[in-house]
């Protein structure tokens, strides 16, 4: 029938101790991924949405259920399994940016590769095609704080790709940005999704939400909808 | 993570917060700089002593005679001329003794043309310089025809003849003791300071009976003031000892209970405690010095606490990017030994410097050995492996999604 899925998940529960006792965060979540979604992931604060992309991003670990990456059960993985899966299959994009201060963008694009031992030479040349792709390949030798937010995203999104991941996961890549380089940033995704790249967005806007294939809606631990953008946008709420 | 990369970054980390890199530093380059300087005082010393032990002349007795009481009042030891000359040739006979000479010493002033020197006199048999393993530098030793005639014929110290001298060579010249001439038969090897300080070079030997009947005139004939003995070998010593005493005793028809009115005294084991002495102290000097060492290493760890703290959102990106936990541990070691390598480096450049300084400026003998740099060096890479480690591993174990929030 179709693809293994990148992402296979059934009945994730994820707790967290409180002094009062065990808080559910996640309370029997399950969701497949094929390659080549693209699923906005929506909820109000304390739906749950931010514990479920920990979990995605091998951050996190359940308290129950099973989570399946391109078929590889990750339950059973080490810490530097997951760090190799964190560095080679999945691609991180965060609200912040994050990229780090004091390397120039072409270090920051390829740190990545630096972990999975790519030797110096192919990391310049990858991280300028990458920089390339995203339009900034000027600025390669430049620090961070010397481009502009949006500038900084792209550089982010660029170094979410350099391990040709299977999985990017943005948590509120434009949640920093003004709705123009929102806009621009959103067409990025879209164009990266059209060569097949698959992506699961966090967002609190529908207007971002949109330009995503598949919506996921969370409400206090559990998912209460997931539809087709098109079909689910009639239903979205401001 | 590849080394070089791992090097760069650390690197770069360092001169991001140059100021802070270089105070942590200079915890180290104090520390290693105090360590070297003192050991190199230290060992410095040790060779100083050794050479004197060593230019005193090894496997020694000295053998003085007793002290004179009169009405009451109690001269010191050689103040009565108990021992003999025939003493000293019965000592000579003892088996296991290597040399030995009757000793008459005194002090005289010497008058050579216009010049004029005060020194001490010792008068001995001609082999003295045998006793005292002390080479002659220019021309001959006195012989027993000398000894016995009490011929004015002399060997003069490196010191005396440069005083007295000058640029002159002395082998062969007269100089006056009073109104007596004396010919300068050769000149002595140069010895050095004695472990007390005093200069060995600062002396006039002449034949035994010449300095007791032509300089000093000592009213009892055949009287001297000590014996020096050399013993073959060190382990016999302390037999040796035993043995002069029950000869002398039993010479001096000394009765059971009655005093010695003589005494023995190991050079030997004088030397070797002064030697012990000054290992003590320069062991003493170290372990201070260490200390400082230990506290450029306490602040080395104190800085990468800061810096982890500083750095928990970069950790943390790094752990989202793939890093794993080695990888940051030894992102965080690496940049602790660094530090800690780099000031160990100008630490040792600077203690040999300060050494070489104290060593023009004061003359205290110093000795800059290769071990001690490699010593130090070797110390500062454990201590930034140990200090550098609990940060590192503080690094290494946080939680990424923390990280990531830290702001």
């Amino acid at each position: 029938m179709r693809d293994t899925p990148v992402i296979a998940i059934r009945n994730l529960y994820k707790d967290y101790p409180t002094p009062a006792g065990a808080f559910p965060a996640l309370k029997g979540v399950s969701l497949t991924v094929y390659p080549g979604e693209f699923v906005a992931v929506m909820g109000p604060s304390g739906s749950g949405k931010s514990t479920f992309m920990n979990i995605l991003g091998c951050l996190d670990r359940p308290t129950s259920g099973d989570y399946e990456l391109n078929g590889q059960n990750t339950a059973h993985l080490d810490k530097n399994a997951t760090a190799k899966l964190r560095g080679q299959t999945l691609g991180f994009v965060f609200q912040g940016f994050n990229l780090l201060p004091r390397m120039n963008l072409e270090d920051n694009v390829s740190l990545p590769l630096v972990y999975s031992d790519v030797p110096k030479s192919k990391r310049r040349k990858r991280a300028r095609q990458l920089l390339e792709k995203v339009g900034l390949v000027r600025y390669a030798a430049s620090l961070p704080s010397r481009i502009s937010g949006g500038q900084q995203q792209r550089v982010a999104i660029a170094r979410a790709l350099i391990n040709r991941p299977s999985l990017i996961l943005a948590d509120e890549p434009t949640g920093n940005l003004d709705s123009h380089t929102s806009q621009e940033i959103m067409a990025l995704f879209t164009n990266l999704n059209r060569e097949g790249i698959t992506i699961i967005l966090v967002t609190h806007e529908s207007e971002i939400a949109i330009h995503a294939r598949r919506l996921v809606r969370f409400r206090d631990g559990v998912i209460v909808q997931d539809a087709p953008t098109r079909q689910a946008s009639a239903k979205v709420k401001p | 993570m590849m080394f070089t990369g791992m090097f760069n970054e650390a690197c770069s980390a360092m001169g991001a917060n140059r100021l802070r890199t270089a105070l942590t530093m200079l915890g180290m380059i104090i520390g290693v700089g105090a360590v070297v300087l003192m050991m190199s005082i230290g060992q410095g010393a040790q060779i100083a002593v050794k050479e004197s032990i060593d230019s005193m002349g090894s496997n020694l007795f000295v053998v003085a005679s007793g002290s004179a009481t009169a009405s009451g009042v109690r001269s010191g030891s050689g103040s009565t001329p108990t021992l003999t000359t025939a003493d000293a040739e019965a000592i000579g006979e003892l088996p296991g003794i290597a040399a030995s000479s009757p000793i008459h010493t005194g002090m005289a002033q010497l008058v050579y043309g216009p010049l004029n020197w005060n020194t001490r006199i010792f008068g001995v048999t001609p082999n003295y310089l045998d006793v005292r393993s002390w080479p002659i530098a220019a021309g001959d030793n006195f012989t027993e025809s000398d000894l016995r005639s009490a011929t004015r014929v002399a060997l003069i110290g490196q010191s005396t003849a440069e005083n007295l001298f000058a640029e002159e060579d002395p082998v062969g010249k007269t100089l006056r003791i009073g109104q007596a001439p004396y010919q300068i038969l050769g000149v002595l090897a140069r010895k050095g300071q004695s472990l007390e300080g005093s200069d060995q070079d600062d002396v006039l030997i002449v034949p035994l009976t010449t300095a007791q009947r032509q300089i000093f005139g000592s009213p009892f004939q055949g009287s001297i003031r000590s014996i020096l003995v050399r013993a073959e070998q060190a382990e016999i010593m302390p037999q040796l000892e035993i043995a002069i005493v029950d000869l002398l005793r039993q010479r001096h028809r000394l009765r059971e209970g009655q005093e010695n009115d003589f005494s023995v005294r190991d050079l030997t084991a004088i030397a070797e405690s002064a030697a012990e002495t000054t290992r003590i102290m320069s062991m003493l000097l170290g372990a201070i010095a260490s200390v400082s060492l230990v506290v450029g290493g306490i602040g080395i760890m104190n800085i990468m606490l800061v810096s982890v703290t500083e750095r928990t959102r970069e950790i943390g990106i790094r752990m989202a990017v793939g890093a794993r936990e080695i990888d940051v541990l030894t992102q965080f070691l690496l940049e602790a030994i660094l530090i800690s390598i780099a000031g160990c480096l100008i630490g040792l450049a600077l203690g040999v410097g300060s050494a070489v300084l104290v060593h023009i400026y004061t003359a205290v003998p110093v000795i800059v050995s290769g071990s001690s740099g490699i010593v130090a060096f070797i110390v500062a890479a454990a201590i930034g492996i140990f200090f550098g480690f609990y940060p590192a591993q503080k690094a290494a174990r946080l939680d990424p999604i923390e990280a990531l929030r830290y702001q």
